[in-house]
This record gives C-alpha cells, structure tokens and sequence, in this order.
C-alpha cells in the first residue's frame, strides 16, 4: 500500500492503494465516485473513462499510480446540470442514452476529440469513436448528438 | 425538456435506503407503511397515491430500462387523472411499493401493464371529483378538473387538500392473474383516446439527464455499511464439481473470507479490489465431463441430427404434404443457421442483498424483481413477505441476462455471512455465463406452380429451447447458485414460428427442441433474449420470402402484397416501400450497394423494414447504411420514445445479424469479452434510420419494445443477396464468411 495524491474533478485527494490497483477502483471506492462504470475490466468498451490532464484513459486497466500528482476529470467534473459540456447538453436534447451504462465512454471520448478537432466530419467521428461500446444500439443518435454540440461551440 | 426527477429522489421515494445519509421522504411512505409486502391489487391504494405536495404517485409492477415506459406510463395516469404530465412520478419493480405486474416481459409495458394504472387513476378522479362535489356543495356534472384542481360554480379544492397523503380505502376488483395479465376493474370509466391530452405527446425521460450528468444510481453503485465485496467463481468448462478449494491461495489478500457450499464458491473482502485479485488467484480443483459440447463447426449438423424432445405445428392449413406432390410443381427450399447469441450487457450483473435476522432486502438490476423475490424467499427458506426486492437501474436488460444470478448469489451470501454482501461479475461472467439465445436451424420449403403461385409452404424450425432456464428467477434451479448447490434445472420446451398472414392455401409452420447440451451449470444454457427466437425465425423465413419471389420472378415488395391478409400487414409494407423510395425489382442489382425488404408481426404490432447496404468484396464486410421502418403498434402514447426504441432495436439487430457469435470448444465457451464476442461499433453503425410511425388512435396500443428487432436480420441478408447475388443463409453474415461466399462465386 501506498499513498498517492492527485487531484479529482477540481478537488486535491490523496488514495491509499496497492500501485498497480487500477484508478476505477479508487474513483468508486475510495473516493464515492460512482460515475466511472466497470464494463470489462479490459479496456475494451470505456464505461470507465475519465480524463488524465486531458487525455481519455480506461481507469479500469490504468494502475492508480500512474495518475499520481495528475488531473483526473470524470463525466461529473466535465459538466453539471447548471454549467453542462456542450455533449451532455446535446446528449440531453436527443435523449441519446437508454441503460445510459456507457456514456462515460462516448462523452468523455468525443469532448477530448472536439477539444483537438471542434469540426470532426462524420467519418472522422466514427472512427475516433471505434472501440467503445453501446449495447442498447444508441449509435446513431450519439452521433446526432455530437453534430449539435459541434454546432453549439461553433 | 422536462425537469428531470432525479434518481437520487427517485430512490428516496421508494424508500430505498442505499448510501449513507438518505432518508426516504417522510410523505413518500404515506400511502403504504415503509417496506410493506405483497400489496394486494385488490386495493386502490396499491396503485395510485397523492401526496400532501400534490405529486402524484404511480405504483408500477414492470420498469424502464431506457426504452421510455416511465414517461408512457406517467402521460396516461396523468391523462386519466387530469393533472400535468411533470406531477407524476412512477415507482417501478420495488416489491415493497408495487403488485407483481411481471416485470420487463415480452414488450407488454403498455400493452398490458398499462392498463391497471389506467383504470385505477380513472378511479382515483372518479372518487376525487366526487369528494370535491360534497366538499365544494356543488353538483358533480357542474365540475372539471385541470392540473389536479376541482372547480366548478365559482369554486375550487385541488386534490392535495382532498387526499393528499391519505389512503383511498377503496376496494377495485382484481382478475386473479399475477403477471403480465394483472388487471383491475373499476366503477371509472376510462377516457375515450380522442379525450387525450397528455398521449400521444412526446414527453422527455427522466432518467436521461442524471445518466449524463454521472449524479445517479445504478445498481452498481449502491454501498452499505458494512458491506463485503464479493467474486463468484464460475468454473472453467460446463457441469464442474468441485473438487477442493486452496484457500492457501489467497491467503496473502487483505481481510478475504472463501466460501464454498457443495459447487459454489465465492470469495469476500472489504475491498472490492482484494475481492478481485483473490478471484484471480484462488485456486478451485474442478473435475467436469470431457466434450460436453460438440464442435462449433458441426453445431448446426448437432442440431439437425440431434433427437427432438417436443415438437409443435401452431399453424396448419390445407394439405401441404399433399399439394407438394401436385404434378408440375416447382420445388423450392432452403435451410437458415443461426448461433448461440450472447444478452452481452454493457456491465456483468450486479446485486447488493442485506439480510436482518428473519428479512431480506436485495436490490437487483434483473427486470423481473417480484419473481426475484420469490426465489431468494425459496434459497434462503423466507416466507415470500419477508423479502424485499428493489429493482435499481443496471448496465442494460433485454431479457433473461445474468442479473437474477447475482442477485441470488448476493442474498446467500449476505445471509451466509451475516453482512451485506455486493455481488458483481467480472467480464466473462457477462459474457461467457449469461444465458444465451438458443441456437436453431430452420428448414423452409415451398411449391410453386406453373402459373408462379405458392400452392405449399412448410417452415421448421429446430433449435435449443428457448427456455432452458425459466423467463425469471423465482425457483433457485434455473439460476446457477441454484445450480451449484445441487438443484437440478427442469427445462421448458418451447420455440416459436413465425407471425405472418401470408394466404398460402396449404401452410404448415411447426417448431421441434432438442435438449440442451448440458443440463446444469452451463455456459450454453438457453433463455429469453430480446423478442425471443424472433430474429432467428425471420431471419429465416423473411429470407425465404425473398427467395421464394426470386423464383417466381417478381419484385419482394409485389410478392409479399399479393399473400398478406392482414390490412394492417400490407399498410407497413406499403408505408416502408414509400418511404424508401422502393424500385421494384426481380433480380439483384450485383452491383455491390443492395436493398432488402423484410416484415413480421409481434403480437399486434406490425414492423417492415428496408436495409440499404453496402458490401466490401475485399473485406466481406457488410455496411447497413440506411434503414427504413414502417412500425404499427396502435394507439402511440409517445412518439419520441417510440423512435428510440425502434433505432435501439434497429442497431442492436444489425450487430446480432452482422457480427454476434457465442464462440465455444468442446468444453466450455471462448467468447469472453468483447474481443471474443465483438458487437456492432460505430464506423459500422446506420448513417441513417427513417421511421414512419402509423398511429391508430383507435387501436388499443401494443409493444414496442421488441417488434422491431426481429425483421433486422432477413432485411439486411435480402440487401447483401441484392447487392452480390449471394443468399446468405448462415448468421451472422461475418466479413469471413460473407467474404468466404463472395468467393465462392
């Protein structure tokens, strides 16, 4: 066990973990953020995602001593009901999610990309976005959303 | 947009005490004393309740798993009890707070479970506005209601002053059926649908915002004081024995407690983290059979030889066995395959249970927590009203999924180890453990004549059953804890057919099962999954449909007209032709860009869809670029929701067409994660899905939860046959194997 200090949607914390115990765990456990889900463990869906200094990451697989003395912004530190991120804004227009298990991977994905490429095209969207998940088949009106909110911050 | 309820209020209302520091709201229990059980549908306060802020509160024995039922259901109690839409919130699939209504169950929300909560708002105005007369001294034909205010002659009480957290103490009469059938009736009259104002709008979830915001509940992230983290270990090949467990093996991890009793074996820890790594590292010597599946490659030639244990003809017309031996018939027949599909949920199954000395409180993302309920009453020897289920949002539900498996497995182990216990899988429990979607193959054949009639059509199909394990979880053996601790499975036997009204003079559609390969504990148990056996059998017989107007040389579109009786049937085959812009057609294009038609009914509601596809010769991979639907389902209560679901059904039917195969050896199955069992992602996912939605206001509503999923497939394989000239009978259409029949030619 080891402590590690880093700082969480705005907030300074410190975590007692084993190093290589992935920062899902810590989020959820040690600091009561429930919005990283657990989807596989693997990396290979993103309801886990979170920002590191900006960068999408997989908390699942991302031991949390990487994040040590890093920024770490979840889907809650990207956007509130009062001030939301331009995603979860147009993601509340169009109704996008059904279980909604998955938004973690999709918002926090396509912000970053937006933030690098604000006018995207469809087919550059599409494959920024390969390798997440969405079982209940929202896709097409994830990408709605996307267009909206690329619209809004132009 | 709605102000959205948040699921924080939400669970307070259902008096769920969850995370430290909620207090369930003083006026939430009024109408019913905290925790109460096995509420009688014999009582009107059972299903409705006003409270003293004036909300109105719907008790609702099914749930919304994103689909849009929670506003559905909340628009037609606020139409019948004429208060605004936003006034009404629905409380869903909380034993302590609803009958058993059946929970999530063959897209019945509306068609059935509707109709309790209808009639007893009706009643609840009826007995309010009758109130409101003695009260007010003015005679009931002289008063109206808006928003939850009687007035009349100059006067008005609104239903809070009347009600407002207090009982109605009336009696309504119950049908005696628990389920999907429960009704009441009611002195009321419900409103004529040309009375609505609240129906047919489209009105926001309000479950969307808290999901996007990360500031709610799923069923993943509810902790107790107290509670252990707990692993189940599933075994590595199907109907394992344990032999013995090493606890040595994990004797260096924090605070792990092992827990075996006969074939189950769990691990606990305080830290979720230490739970994992010790389900990582114990070691469990399990003895199980050699081979007890066949070859994946010779799965379909299994099925074909295997013995069938029932067999059914649900349609039989004429004569067909003697219509094909008519002189001068053209015979034409062909033979579908379909997989083992996985539920692949976006999370594995999670359960939190808590027992307190003779009670049990589990909360559960299963979508039928009243039949949970009954079965954690049955594991753990509890009289049924001594356990409490709460249904919580999980990572997705379209049917029989692992979720009653953990929530079962949390319940013994809490009682077991005197702790709240957190059962959740990890990714292979999801995948590789849930129940899957039968494997079937389908045999269809028909005679044509001379004059290019169908004179016979027979269509077969045989397959696992599609009720290996139960539909729910209220007896212990169809789950696996049940399983493990030696409660054997007793399967049901049953498939399906297709639903069409297509007159062909001699018809014959019958359905054979073969038992499952492995009775108990297996990786390759069959049960429910999104509108069971519908895709399979469409895939089937909608590809047949188009084979059979190749070889009679006319257009798909034509073809199916001139068989369909139904006028509801041919309306969404014309409204989905119209829509695309259909050019009929007797032969493919090849030109590598195609169109397919397919329709199919679902217990009322009538669905045709065109799929526009591309196909990559190089790759075999298959784009289903366009989609066009034409849905029937009745009266529609909410047209936004409604096209949702059908885009929802409409991806999730392509990826089960195009990519979805359970992958398996002779001992156990390989498909894993989401590398072993890969779904739709978006560079494949539709650029476009059009829908035309025929509302029939007049029409009592049906579902739509499930309909749209079922014609998917055959539309998509009629594209690539339009696109390649290529019929391609075996799902899923893989690149591989498109690739491998493209070469073939």
């Amino acid at each position: 066990m080891a402590t590690f200090r880093m700082t969480v949607d705005g907030k300074r914390v410190s975590v007692n973990a084993e190093p290589e115990m992935p920062l899902l765990y810590a989020l959820r456990n040690d600091l009561g953020l429930n919005n990283p889900h657990f989807g596989c463990g693997l990396a290979q869906c993103g309801a886990c995602t979170v920002h590191l200094d900006g960068e999408p990451v997989r908390s699942c697989v991302l031991p949390v001593s990487a994040a040590s003395g890093k920024r770490v912004t979840t889907i809650k530190g990207l956007g509130t009901p009062k001030k939301p991120h331009p995603l979860q804004a147009a993601y509340v227009e169009e109704q996008v999610p059904q279980c909604g298990y998955c938004v973690n991977g999709w918002i926090m994905t396509a912000a970053a990309v937006l933030k690098k490429n604000p006018k995207a095209s469809d087919a550059e969207l599409r494959d920024a976005l390969s390798g997440l998940k969405c079982r209940c088949g929202t896709h097409v009106s994830i990408l709605r959303a996307i267009k909206r909110a690329q619209q809004s911050m132009a | 947009m709605n102000a959205p309820t948040s699921r924080r209020e939400f669970l307070q209302a259902s008096g769920a005490l969850v995370v430290s520091g909620f207090i369930p709201l003083a006026e939430a229990a009024v109408p019913l004393s905290p925790g109460r059980q096995n509420l009688v549908p014999t009582e009107l306060d059972s299903w409705i309740a006003v409270l003293p802020s004036g909300r109105v509160q719907a008790f609702f024995g099914k749930m919304d798993m994103g689909q849009s039922l929670e506003p559905a259901i909340a628009q037609i109690v606020a139409d019948e009890l004429d208060v605004a839409f936003e006034r009404v919130d629905v409380l869903m699939g909380d034993t302590g707070t609803s009958c058993n209504q059946g929970g999530a169950s063959g897209s019945t929300g509306i068609q059935q479970g509707a109709k309790p909560l209808r009639n007893a708002a009706a009643e609840a105005r009826r007995l309010l506005v009758e109130r409101a007369a003695k009260e007010l001294g003015i005679p009931e034909t002289q008063l109206s209601v808006s928003d939850g205010v009687v007035s009349g002659g100059g006067k008005s009480v609104t239903y809070a002053k009347l009600i407002g957290g207090k009982r109605f103490n009336r009696q309504v009469e119950w049908n005696k059926q628990t389920g999907n059938a429960m009704d009441i009736k009611v002195q009321a009259k419900p409103k004529a649908p040309s009375d609505y104002k609240v129906v047919g709008k489209s009105f926001a979830r309000r479950d969307v915002a808290w999901k996007v915001y990360g500031t709610g509940d799923y069923v993943t992230d509810l902790r107790l004081p107290g509670m252990l983290h707990a692993r189940v270990i599933r075994p590595p090949r199907a109907a394992c024995k344990v032999q013995g467990v090493d606890e040595a093996s994990v004797k260096g991890i924090p605070g792990v407690r092992v827990f075996r009793e006969r074939d189950f074996v769990a691990v606990l820890a305080p830290r979720e983290w230490d739970a994992v790594r010790a389900a990582q590292a114990l070691k469990v010597d399990w003895q199980g059979p050699d081979n007890a599946f066949p070859e994946m490659a010779k799965l379909h030639d299994y099925i074909r030889s295997a013995k069938a244990v029932k067999r059914a003809e649900p349609v039989k017309v004429g004569d067909t066995a003697a219509a094909f031996k008519q002189p001068g018939v053209r015979i034409v027949e062909a033979e579908y395959e379909w997989p083992f599909q996985s539920h692949a949920c976006m999370g594995p199954a999670c359960a939190v249970a808590e027992v307190k000395r003779d009670s049990c409180t589990v909360w559960s993302g299963s979508q039928k927590p009243h039949f949970v309920r009954d079965g954690v009453a049955s594991l753990l020897g509890m009289p049924q009203e001594k356990v409490r289920t709460i249904w919580v949002t999980g990572p997705g539900s379209y049917g029989r999924n692992d979720a009653g498996d953990a929530a079962l497995e949390a319940a013994y182990l809490a009682k077991a180890v005197g702790k709240p216990v957190r059962v959740q899988g990890m990714r292979a429990d999801g995948t590789a453990w849930d129940p899957k979607g039968p494997a079937s193959l389908h045999s269809a054949r028909a005679a044509i004549d001379a004059s290019g009639r169908v004179v016979a059509y027979e269509f077969l199909a045989k397959g696992f059953s599609r009720q290996h394990i139960a539909t729910n979880e209220s007896k212990p053996a169809d789950s696996l804890i049940g399983q493990a601790l030696g409660i054997e499975a007793k399967p049901t036997w049953i498939f399906g057919a297709p639903e069409e009204s297509y007159t062909f003079e001699n018809k014959l559609l019958a359905w054979e099962t073969i038992a499952p390969l492995a009775e108990n504990y297996s990786p390759l148990r069959t049960a429910h999954l999104r509108d069971p056996v519908g895709p399979e059998l469409h895939f089937a017989s909608e590809s047949f449909m188009d084979e059979l107007a190749a070889a009679a040389g006319e257009d798909p579109v034509a073809f199916r007209l001139k068989y369909l009786s139904n006028p509801r049937h041919a309306a969404v085959v014309k409204a989905v032709a119209e829509k695309a812009n259909w050019k009929p057609r007797t032969s493919p294009s090849k030109s590598g860009k195609g169109r397919g038609l397919a329709f199919a009914e679902r217990n009322g509601t009538s669905v045709a869809a065109v799929a526009e596809v591309e196909v990559d010769r190089a790759t075999g991979r298959v784009w289903a670029r366009r989609f066009f639907i034409a849905h029937d389902c009745g009266l529609i209560i909410n047209p936004m929701g409604l096209r949702q679901t059908i885009e929802g059904n409409v991806v999730q039917g392509t990826s089960r067409a195009l990519l979805e195969e359970v992958r398996f050896d002779r001992d156990t199955v390989k498909s894993v994660d989401w590398a072993s069992y890969p779904i739709l992602e978006m560079p494949d996912a539709p650029e476009s899905i059009e829908i035309v939605l025929i509302d029939r206001p007049e029409l009592a509503p049906s579902g739509a939860g499930e309909p749209s999923i079922r014609v998917i497939p055959s539309a998509l394989a009629n594209a690539v046959y339009d696109a390649t000239g290529v019929r391609m009978r075996k799902a899923p259409l893989s690149p591989e194997r498109v690739k491998a029949a493209l070469g073939a030619t």
